[in-house]
């Protein structure tokens, strides 16, 4: 789905987001809350330009309009695998982007993501999966590298890793295969504008979603290890 | 000196931590594993690749996590992460001192793929927890390495980074680079131009490291303790300050490296005389050279940790 479809199913109150270069930022109405959004559209790589626009946004958001919910729309081939990147840092400029995230839902804005296309690991790490809550479309992709680069990284053949991409949960790149490990909260079928009120109403401040894999069957280990350490005691078998 | 390069993850942890303190939780004894990599017929660990636990450093409590390079290059999975989250939880519960991570990993563990890019977010996201309770987190990436990967946006979490001066740190590294973009894009075997680009001098005169030390283990345990007393004494938590600095220091970086391609011209900018020689400089020549050029996102010095 494009951006502009998009918002307008989004909202029905209208909007003002505007894009440049693939970067997406505004404001939009959802009932009598005003909403700032960021994104990225196109999936365009999330070089240090792009990732920086989005902390900048953020943290404009928090000095200008404190509490206001963020919505973060998420449509990357991932991070920008250049060498310039790399030189300036890259890893600081989407640890950044994370920590301004971070900092916002601290201070009491509301951030969910939504994957409406594609989502891969470096562009989302640090947007959609640190926010309050993070959802996708139906149609959406999630995915953690090219099959190519990762079968050169684990020595695992490709042909292998794309039969595993077909239907194995955690190769799978479909919205489903997250929503049952708890990565997302869930998935936005219809009526897009009521998803997103219910979202913004019903975010909690807490990671919950070890406890919403082991619900759903799709993260089994993840809650109970963690508890375990926790508390010091022992992981119980599911 | 004593090497901590060359120490496995539960050697260094006892390298660090006063000796005899450390209590390890859910060690290898517990059998916990990943259920993911016998589908890839890839060998387990019954600790996962890290070391998790509470100990004692100069007397205060610590909680720390080691994470094995040996074992799948450090990454994260499922358990994994779970391990560290649950520490970094624990550590909040218990009113820590500090936590002190020696980190050494390549990132999401590609064989869990979905659960680990999960859990890479989840880890992240507790250690700021651990800030947000005031509680002081400092990483050490002194292993052959490094933080690479989803890890290397991880490392960025901590209130500080301690590296090793021939240490790395990328995301997503030259290899993944090569592969995507071709070996003109970046050559993963042309080590110099690796380490230009990825290491620990280069990381710390932009600003992306705050303590550099020798590859010798008093030298990093004495630069954890004394960055623990120094975020104490400031605030261990994230602010809107903080990360405004921080915004203003990236946002400059881009500008002042416009146009520029190789590692040794932004060191010129910095107004360093003899870049090409800065590789071979040792630590103490390299720090005291660099204290007059680097640049920091701290309120008010460019001189560094003190």
């Amino acid at each position: 789905m494009d951006w502009q479809t998009l918002a307008t199913q989004l909202f029905r109150g209208g909007h003002t987001i505007d894009e440049r270069d693939n970067f997406l930022s505004g404001s939009a109405q959802v009932g009598d809350q005003p909403v700032d959004v960021i994104g990225t559209t196109g999936h365009v790589p999330i070089g240090i330009e792009i990732a920086l626009a989005q902390a900048q946004a953020i943290l404009k958001t928090v000095q200008d309009h404190p509490g206001r919910p963020i919505l973060i729309l998420v449509d990357t081939q991932g991070q920008r695998l250049r060498h310039r990147d790399e030189m300036l840092g890259i890893n600081s400029y989407m640890a950044h982007l994370g920590k301004c995230v971070d900092l916002a839902r601290r201070r009491g804005h509301t951030v969910i993501g939504l994957v409406y296309d594609q989502a891969l690991s470096g562009g989302f790490i640090t947007s959609g999966l640190i926010a309050s809550a993070c959802f996708a479309l139906p149609q959406a992709t999630i995915r953690v590298m090219g099959l190519p680069a990762m079968a050169r990284i684990t020595k695992v053949p490709e042909e292998r890793l794309t039969e595993l991409a077909k239907d194995n949960p955690v190769f799978a790149p479909g919205p489903e295969n997250y929503l049952r490990m708890g990565g997302l909260h869930g998935i936005w079928q219809d009526d897009l504008a009521g998803q997103l009120v219910r979202a913004l109403n019903a975010c909690g401040t807490e990671d919950g979603r070890m406890a919403l894999g082991r619900e759903r069957g799709g993260r089994m280990l993840a809650q109970p290890v963690a508890e375990a350490v926790r508390t010091g005691s022992h992981v119980r078998p599911a | 000196m004593s090497s901590y390069l060359e120490l496995t993850a539960r050697q260094r942890i006892p390298a660090i931590f006063d000796e005899g303190s450390f209590e390890e939780f859910l060690p290898p004894s517990a059998r916990v594993a990943s259920p993911h990599l016998s589908q890839l017929d890839a060998p387990v660990s019954f600790d996962d690749g890290v070391v998790v636990g509470r100990g004692l450093l100069g007397g205060q409590v610590v909680f720390g996590a080691a994470q094995e390079g040996g074992f799948m290059g450090g990454a994260v999975g499922e358990v994994h992460g779970a391990k560290l989250v649950g520490m970094l939880r624990r550590a909040i519960d218990e009113g820590a001192h500090a936590v002190l991570l020696l980190l050494e990993s390549g990132g999401v563990r590609l064989h869990e793929a979905n659960a680990g890019l999960i859990a890479v977010s989840e880890v992240m996201r507790a250690m700021l927890d651990a800030r947000a309770a005031g509680i002081p987190v400092v990483a050490v990436i002194g292993g052959s390495t490094g933080g690479v990967g989803g890890w290397g946006s991880g490392a960025r979490g901590p209130n500080r980074v301690i590296w090793w001066d021939a240490g790395r740190g990328a995301w997503p590294g030259p290899e993944v680079i090569e592969t995507a973009n071709g070996v003109e894009e970046f050559d993963s075997r042309d080590r110099a131009l690796v380490w230009r680009t990825t290491g620990g001098k280069h990381r710390y005169l932009l600003g992306d490291c705050q303590v550099l030390v020798p590859d010798d283990t008093a030298a990093f345990r004495t630069a954890a303790l004394a960055a623990i007393a120094d975020i104490r004494a400031g605030h261990a938590h994230l602010t809107l300050e903080d990360l405004l600095r921080e915004q203003d220091m990236l946002a400059r970086r881009m500008q002042q490296a416009e146009g520029l391609v190789e590692p040794m011209d932004i060191w010129k900018g910095l107004g360093i005389p003899d870049p090409a020689s800065l590789p071979m400089l040792d630590t103490e020549a390299f720090l005291q050279l660099a204290a007059q050029h680097r640049v920091t996102d701290r309120a008010s010095t460019r001189t560094g940790d003190k």
